[in-house]
């Protein structure tokens, strides 16, 4: 019953055969299967949005999927979002607008709100407040990573 | 990989991944009396695992029928597959424009539901099955008269919401049975509704939570439905607050008489966070609180 499969991930573009078993969360997948620990755990049951990642464009749970579920899925976590030409807008305004403080939040932030801005460029703050709601910060607090996402979203709608 | 056992939480067990309807209905024949259970969104059930809550010993997961996810509006009756996400209906105001109010008013409701990582993973039937007394779905299927559609290897059958919906996250639905689909009336396009919910941050369970439709023809209010969810342990229709309104002239007097009297008759569950009385007075609030919306 506890017998390992075969799991076939494709993160961050890069294929990953796995032998796992099939209660293996896709947060502990990501870090200790596939060693990309920028995806962080912090409660394991949905509350805190740590292990935020983003999943055929939609940010989900990492810790509510189990691996074997995001078979076929084009899977993004934080160590896919800076590009060849350096940090993603989002990372940069992060730490202009000291939108972090000890960071363990940040990845579950960075990945929500770059999944949000990629469907909705348009987002207004009432909705953003709304969708940033979804994480816990216990050290910055939510105003500066408000305001880094605002900054991001107006970087992102310049270069397009 | 390190770590074995210490990482994960969820207790053992063998996954399955049907492609049909009848392949899932098959697999829970075979091992419903051995644990076996359906997962969909798992924003639900994957905590109770990890909490061990729940420990299936097999996992029956119909993502990969592609099927259920249809969201269609056929003969005036909303098709909800056992795949529509929330975050489908959330959107579905502005996708499904040809649904009228019922469009609108699910998206409204949508909104309320968690948060959108959550939404865009969970499902509709998965709510109603789950049978959270505080569940948004469960309010709108009890107060729409949504049928819940059931299938198992030896049968379909169609059961109301209001016979549905048995206690505290029990329901009708036998071990070896699936809902494939849930279905609710179109309502008529003069429909004004309402929704509102008390819950401590956003995006909590509801403490409490109301929803009203109502039609005013010539000037009177008509086919009335007041549903109120998260203060008793089933989501349930007010009848007698539905009877106070149906046929009456509305006003802000007649609205707030009718909250009142919604506040008196519900029994409101006891709990380790409330007493009745805030139970009551929260009742009397979403009530009011959904009847305004219901003017916007």
């Amino acid at each position: 019953m506890t017998d390992k499969i075969p799991v076939k991930l494709t993160v961050n573009g890069r294929p990953y055969d796995l032998l796992i078993e099939p209660r293996q969360t896709l947060a502990d997948t990501l870090r200790e299967s596939c060693r990309l620990t920028g995806t962080h755990i912090g409660c394991e049951h949905g509350v805190c949005g740590a292990c935020t990642i983003v999943a055929d464009g939609y940010a989900v749970r990492s810790c509510l999927m189990f691996a074997v579920q995001a078979q076929g899925m084009d899977l993004r976590t934080v160590e896919g979002l800076a590009g060849p030409d350096g940090l993603h807008p989002l990372q940069t305004a992060f730490m202009e607008h000291h939108a972090l403080q000890c960071g363990y939040c940040t990845p579950g932030f960075l990945m929500l709100s770059a999944a949000t801005l990629q469907q909705t460029p348009d987002i207004d703050e009432e909705a953003l407040v709304d969708v940033l709601s979804s994480n816990l910060c216990r050290c910055t607090g939510y105003k500066n990573i408000l305001t880094a996402v605002r900054s991001a979203q107006a970087t992102l709608k310049g270069r397009s | 990989m390190r770590g074995g056992a210490r990482l994960m939480k969820p207790a053992p067990f063998t996954y399955h991944a049907p492609h049909t309807v009848e392949e899932a209905v098959a697999l829970l024949a075979e091992y419903a009396e051995d644990g076996g259970r359906v997962i969909a969104g798992g924003q639900s059930l994957v905590p109770m695992m990890a909490f061990r809550l729940a420990a299936p010993a097999h996992l029956i997961d119909i993502n990969p029928v592609t099927a259920l996810g249809r969201l269609a509006i056929e003969d005036d009756v909303l098709s909800i597959g056992a795949l529509v996400r929330h975050a489908m209906l959330e959107t579905m105001a502005e996708s499904m424009t040809d649904v009228g109010p019922l469009g609108r008013l699910l998206s409204t409701v949508a909104r309320s539901i968690a948060h959108l990582p959550i939404r865009n993973r969970g499902t509709f039937c998965g709510s109603i099955v789950h049978a959270d007394p505080s569940s948004e779905w469960c309010l709108a299927a009890a107060t729409l008269s949504a049928e819940i559609v059931i299938r198992s290897a030896r049968a379909t059958r169609v059961v109301q919401a209001g016979d549905f919906f048995q206690g505290i996250m029990t329901t009708d639905l036998a071990p070896d049975e699936m809902v494939v689909e849930c279905r609710i009336p179109r309502l008529a396009a003069d429909t004004r509704f309402g929704f509102h919910e008390v819950s401590r941050r956003a995006g909590d369970y509801a403490m409490a939570a109301a929803l009203v439709t109502y039609r005013i023809v010539d000037g009177r209010i008509a086919d009335p439905r007041v549903g109120i969810g998260g203060i008793e342990a089933l989501p349930r229709r007010l009848d007698a607050v539905e009877a106070a309104l149906a046929g009456a002239v509305p006003g802000p007097d007649l609205f707030r008489a009718a909250a009142e009297r919604a506040a008196t008759v519900v029994d409101p569950m006891p709990d380790d966070k409330t007493v009745p009385a805030l139970r009551r007075r929260l009742t009397r609030g979403v009530v009011e609180r959904a009847r305004k919306g219901s003017l916007s």
